[in-house]
């Protein structure tokens, strides 16, 4: 499905992806995990084509495409869709518009049926994330991305700002995103810090990132267990055991 | 007292306006007076084209009423059957004729005779204008339409409005100011004074289409008695040589609200220099002033706001806000907030002017659109017509008409 070789990445002259390679699967669930600033977003944006992240390196092969240098558009038409975890207001535009254009012709009638599963048929008549709580950005974001049903999610902190209320609604809505009632699950890739929404998503593996770069991988939430008993710090430790022993991978 | 208004007028012949270049009047050629036409059908294609362009229905069928005049000469007056006794309208100087009392209390009694050059010439050089009243309790179901076209090169057209509201009454009016193909130069006055009575509606909606080299001074204010609400829209699609005006709204009344929303194009070489002002008098009265442009090729827009407070428990919020599309272009937003002894009172504005921002367009573009068809849709978001707060068959009207200006203007 989507293929990382040896990517990488600069933003306004900083080095912020330095040689990451991965394999993502068809129908299969990634957990990207890594404290502040260790590249989590920055490989989601510069996998849907953000222009401000520049490609130093590297290839990014989407369903046997070479994505490297496809526009942010071309992209998301080709089925990557992603939810930003800041998601700026668009004034004027209303979010009805957003889903009428992503939803077939045939489909339209969804929207209002998406809308009244996340709490917000009265938003789509409302600018596009302006004046949204937390909580409905986040919802917001998924909407959208029903709208748009990608072969491709990529999620960025589905989690952070999100009240205990609003968390599990965000989560059995990725849920249906990922396990859509229909043959061939998409595949995704979740940028979590506190790693909570892992409580309420099934993913299939975990990688850790640290300073621009891969060092762990393994069960998603064993990694998570490693690091909420231990934190990031022991993942550098371990980093240098797996110089070691590169084929033994554990956190602890 | 009408000697003491021509007085006014006489000293202030020479005044120049505060805003906006001064424009010599004496230039232009008074227009000839003109016969009636017994329907909207019978003006000539090409006016046809320009009243439409405006948001005039020919048909009239969605319509309470219509008021025609060209150049000098109301050549059309006319309510409907269904709506008499609900509002009547007809030409200022027959208005004066069959009510003299209108003289006293309503004309030059919201706008000062002595403004500038261009009030003055109004008083001194009367030529028609509508009288639209709707009687106390009515509300219409169907707009008002009125139209204002000149067809003479070189001529200027000089109105005097006066619209009241009665108390309890409702009513939207559409009007709309055009100019035939072949004006190229002119000059348009138009004074407008609304006198809204307690508990009334209404909501103004005024599109313009001119012309490269035209020059446009409205000089409009509204005087709301308690509960009554006032909205006011301008809309510019197209390009003129200079407009300047700065309508105001004073609410007098207890719990009295005004509204002005403005959404204007700068094209060409236009000089656009348009405000709002509301002032809030009455207890617990409430303003809002929307003003979004968008400044192309080498026109300069002004855009204006003044909230002035002069009582407690009073409220008004401004939000102006410009897109500079042009290198050459300027674009300038200036709000101003006074609190006049008045210390209850909240007064608030937001202003930008920037570009759209990089953000926005990189956000909808990872939805799929283009980034043509993402700037396309936040300049269309941008001059949202829905902050003109019409009902849904008028607002999707004025989408249309809006679309089909710019187009043809762009």
């Amino acid at each position: 499905m989507l293929e990382v070789k040896d990517l990488f990445v600069e933003v306004e002259g900083r080095s912020v992806l330095k040689g990451i390679s991965l394999k993502i699967e068809q129908g299969k669930t990634y957990a990207l995990l890594g404290p502040n600033a260790s590249g989590k977003t920055s490989l989601l944006m510069s996998i849907i084509g953000m222009p401000q992240y520049r490609i130093i390196s590297g290839r990014i092969i989407f369903q046997g495409k070479d994505i490297t240098h496809l526009a942010l558009n071309e992209r998301a038409r080709l089925g990557i869709g992603i939810m930003f975890q800041k998601p700026p207001q668009v004034r004027g535009v209303k979010l009805r518009k957003i889903c009428d254009m992503l939803l077939p012709g045939g489909k339209k009638k969804k929207t209002e049926v998406f809308a009244q599963g996340l709490g917000l048929s009265e938003h789509l008549e409302r600018d596009l994330n302006y004046g949204f709580s937390g909580g409905e950005l986040k919802r917001s974001e998924l909407f959208q991305l029903l709208c748009q049903n990608p072969e491709l999610i990529l999620l960025d902190e589905p989690e952070s700002g999100v009240d205990l209320d609003n968390i599990s609604l965000v989560g059995r809505t990725i849920n249906e995103l990922l396990h859509p009632d229909k043959n061939g699950n998409p595949s995704a890739i979740i940028v979590t810090h506190t790693g909570y929404i892992l409580q309420y998503i099934q993913a299939d593996k975990g990688y850790v990132l640290l300073n621009g770069k891969i060092i762990c991988e393994g069960h998603p939430l064993d990694l998570f267990k490693g690091i909420k008993k231990h934190g990031y710090e022991r993942c550098t430790e371990c980093k240098l055991r797996q110089r070691l022993k590169p084929k033994r991978v554990k956190t602890k | 007292m009408q000697t003491e208004t021509k007085a006014k007028a006489e000293a202030s012949k020479d005044k120049i306006a505060k805003f906006g270049p001064d424009i010599d009047i004496a230039q232009f050629a008074e227009a000839q007076e003109r016969r009636d036409i017994s329907s909207l059908s019978a003006l000539s294609p090409e006016l046809l084209r320009a009243a439409q362009g405006v948001g005039i229905e020919l048909k009239e069928e969605a319509r309470a009423g219509t008021f025609v005049q060209l150049d000098h000469s109301v050549i059309y007056q006319r309510i409907k059957d269904s709506y008499a006794g609900q509002a009547e309208i007809m030409s200022i100087t027959d208005a004066l004729n069959k009510y003299p009392e209108i003289k006293k209390k309503y004309y030059w009694q919201a706008v000062s005779v002595d403004t500038d050059k261009y009030t003055s010439y109004a008083e001194l050089n009367p030529m028609h204008g509508y009288f639209i009243r709707v009687f106390k309790g009515s509300k219409l179901k169907r707009p008002i339409q009125s139209c204002l076209l000149l067809q003479e090169n070189q001529t200027l057209q000089n109105v005097h409005n006066i619209i009241v509201i009665e108390e309890g009454a409702e009513v939207q009016i559409i009007t709309g100011c055009s100019i035939a193909p072949k004006v190229k130069q002119g000059l348009h006055i138009g004074i407008s004074e609304f006198f809204q009575e307690k508990h009334s509606k209404l909501t103004f909606t005024m599109i313009h289409n001119w012309a490269g080299e035209f020059h446009v001074r409205p000089r409009s204010v509204a005087i709301l008695e308690e509960g009554a609400i006032f909205t006011s829209n301008y809309i510019l699609p197209r390009a003129a040589r200079s407009i300047q005006m700065f309508p105001a709204a004073y609410l007098r009344g207890r719990n009295a609200v005004a509204n002005f929303n403005s959404l204007l194009w700068g094209l060409g070489d236009s000089y656009i220099d348009v405000g709002s002002k509301i002032i809030l008098e009455g207890d617990g009265s409430r303003g809002q002033v929307n003003a979004r442009s968008i400044c192309y090729d080498r026109s300069q827009i002004y855009a204006r706001g003044i909230l002035h407070a002069k009582h407690d428990n009073t409220r008004a919020h401004l939000d102006c806000r410009g897109i500079l599309f042009s290198k050459e272009g300027k674009s300038f937003a200036i709000p101003e907030l006074i609190a006049d002894k008045a210390p209850g009172s909240t007064l608030s504005h937001e202003a930008a002017i920037g570009p759209i921002n990089e953000e926005e367009i990189h956000y909808l573009m990872s939805r799929g659109l283009s980034r043509q068809a993402a700037i396309a849709m936040i300049v269309k978001g941008f001059e949202d017509v829905s902050i003109l707060g019409l009902p849904p068959e008028l607002e999707t009207y004025v989408s249309r008409i809006m679309e089909l200006t710019q187009k043809e203007a762009l």
